[in-house]
């Protein structure tokens, strides 16, 4: 069952601070409402992984690995591969993090990251055939939040997309439903690259980016993630608050505008 | 999404597969009380979707280490009936249903004055019965009047209604097939008063001018079932005082 959150003491005596600034016009870490935080993406860290992503946001830490398997398709889908992405809220991210099995705010999380890959249709699951109805590729993106402090689901997302674009996998063909590997490595078979940036409201106010100060006071928080060609592909609010309607629509604009910069920075990693 | 040209979902008449205009709502039944164990209950049918939504409390918090000092706790629990859907889903909750939980949750919330209540829990438990596409958007127009009739003082009620994209238009409430063969699906929960959305989502494919479209669209269809609900509300509530007024007229006689 979900459950309202119990929030930190902590995070009462700095709504102040964070909703004072906000009033001005400023931010904790000097930025302006629309500045997204430093961003640093290290692609192929882990090298065992077919593509692994490492993104610092701030100071929030994701790693995302990438593992390709075979396995079953499912039933509507025979000729389809199989994307699969999961969160792990790893203790050690925040005084607030406990091992055990995934809960809402992790199982969430990895459900908008899946819905950015899925819906903007990035990767091409038709190439992950091998014998319809039988066998597919499984690609796996796992989530490992490795110090959070804010905005975890835009990191998440990035890490995905920077490690689908570093994977790769070994070349196949398929005889008579055979499958037969290749020497070669190739890239995953992708067809677009899906960015999601997410804003909080505070105290009336939009900005993009929040960190865990901000998250801590927000009343609200919205994603949106876009595609390529300036499409939103998936939309997420989140928090005990309420946004009105010209709100999202503004936070939807910038968004798409603020998407197509961080698309460009990560692609350009790869060459 | 998904984008299937063998199927024709909008005819040359500019009909929709289940005969529907494009800003057309799937017909909507609602009532009130419909439990005798919970404090408050409604159920919904909305299209084919055939949704019970109960509340209890404001009840002491249990185990009592999740209370709150300054307000209730809300809990809130989405299920889907096994039953409820083609093939048999298993009923142990999966991660939709545990993430439409929380999303349902913090739609209802903003709504609920839950800061009378400290250290209390309200529960809300929506059971789909059958599934027909927008169930967490039906879910939450029966939950928000089951709240209601458990007497838990709100803001305001939360209507709550899809928009979305079938061949290339933007269209009002998607049936099952529209959403499975459609481009874009796009859930709101609206409070119509305030003119606050606590609920958005969306998955599929729209362009900015669409999205707003469609935001328009969605947001103006939760105004037609807030006016259902208020109905749905004030029936249960004359069909009280009859009774009680049948009563103290035998007790007279």
């Amino acid at each position: 069952m979900s459950a309202t959150r119990q929030f930190s003491p902590v995070a009462k005596l700095e709504q102040k601070t964070v909703v004072d600034l906000i009033q001005k016009g400023k931010r904790l870490d000097e930025r302006g409402a629309l500045d997204y935080r430093p961003l640093t993406i290290m692609l192929g860290t882990v090298e065992k992984a077919n593509g692994s992503a490492y993104v610092y946001l701030g100071k929030t830490k994701v790693l995302v690995g990438i593992k390709v398997e075979t396995g079953t398709p499912f039933p509507d889908t025979p000729d389809e591969g199989i994307l699969t992405v999961n969160a792990e809220f790893v203790p050690m991210a925040s005084p607030t993090f406990e091992a055990g099995p995934p809960d809402e705010n992790s199982i969430e999380l990895a459900r908008v990251v899946d819905r950015g890959i899925r819906e903007s249709k990035a990767i091409d699951l038709k190439k992950l055939c091998i014998d319809p109805g039988k066998k597919v590729f499984m690609v796996f993106v796992d989530v490992y939040v490795l110090d959070h402090d804010g905005n975890l689901i835009d990191a998440a997302a990035m890490a995905a997309l920077g490690a689908l674009v570093d994977a790769k996998m070994r070349e196949f063909e398929v005889k008579n439903g055979e499958l037969k590997y290749k020497d070669k490595m190739v890239p995953l078979p992708l067809l677009n690259h899906p960015v999601s940036i997410t804003s909080s409201k505070i105290d009336g106010t939009i900005v993009i980016d929040p960190c865990l100060e901000e998250e801590q006071v927000m009343s609200c928080r919205l994603t949106v993630t876009t595609d390529k060609n300036d499409m939103v592909c998936a939309m997420q609010k989140g928090g005990l608050g309420v946004f009105t309607p010209d709100e999202i629509k503004q936070t939807v604009s910038i968004s798409i505008g603020k998407a197509r910069e961080l698309r460009e920075k990560i692609l350009s990693k790869v060459n | 999404m998904r984008n299937d040209p063998s199927v024709q979902l909008i005819d040359n008449k500019g009909l929709r597969v289940d005969g529907r205009r494009l800003d057309e709502l799937r017909p909507i039944k609602l009532e009130v009380g419909v439990l005798d164990k919970a404090d408050g209950s409604a159920y919904i049918e909305h299209g084919k979707n055939k949704i019970l939504a109960a509340v209890y409390g404001p009840r002491e918090a249990h185990p009592k280490h999740i209370a709150l000092a300054d307000r209730a706790v809300i809990r809130c629990r989405y299920h889907m009936a096994s039953f409820s859907v083609e093939e048999r889903k298993s009923p142990a909750p999966s991660r939709r249903e545990l993430e439409l939980s929380k999303v349902i949750r913090e739609a209802l919330e903003p709504a609920i004055m839950s800061e009378y209540f400290p250290r209390a829990t309200i529960d809300i438990f929506i059971e789909v019965l059958q599934a027909d596409a927008g169930t967490r958007c039906a879910g939450i127009t029966a939950a928000s009047l089951a709240l209601a009739d458990a007497g838990i003082p709100m803001r305001e009620l939360v209507a709550a209604c899809a928009a979305g994209k079938i061949e290339g238009k933007v269209v009002l409430d998607l049936s099952d097939i529209e959403d499975k063969k459609g481009e874009a699906d796009l859930p709101i929960a609206l409070m119509p008063k305030t003119n606050a959305i606590g609920l958005i989502q969306m998955d599929g494919s729209l362009s900015e001018d669409e999205f707003k479209q469609a935001l328009d669209l969605g947001t103006d269809a939760c105004r037609k079932i807030y006016e259902m609900q208020r109905e749905a509300l004030k029936l249960k509530y004359h069909v009280a005082k009859e009774e009680i007024e049948e009563e103290v007229a035998e007790v007279k006689a």
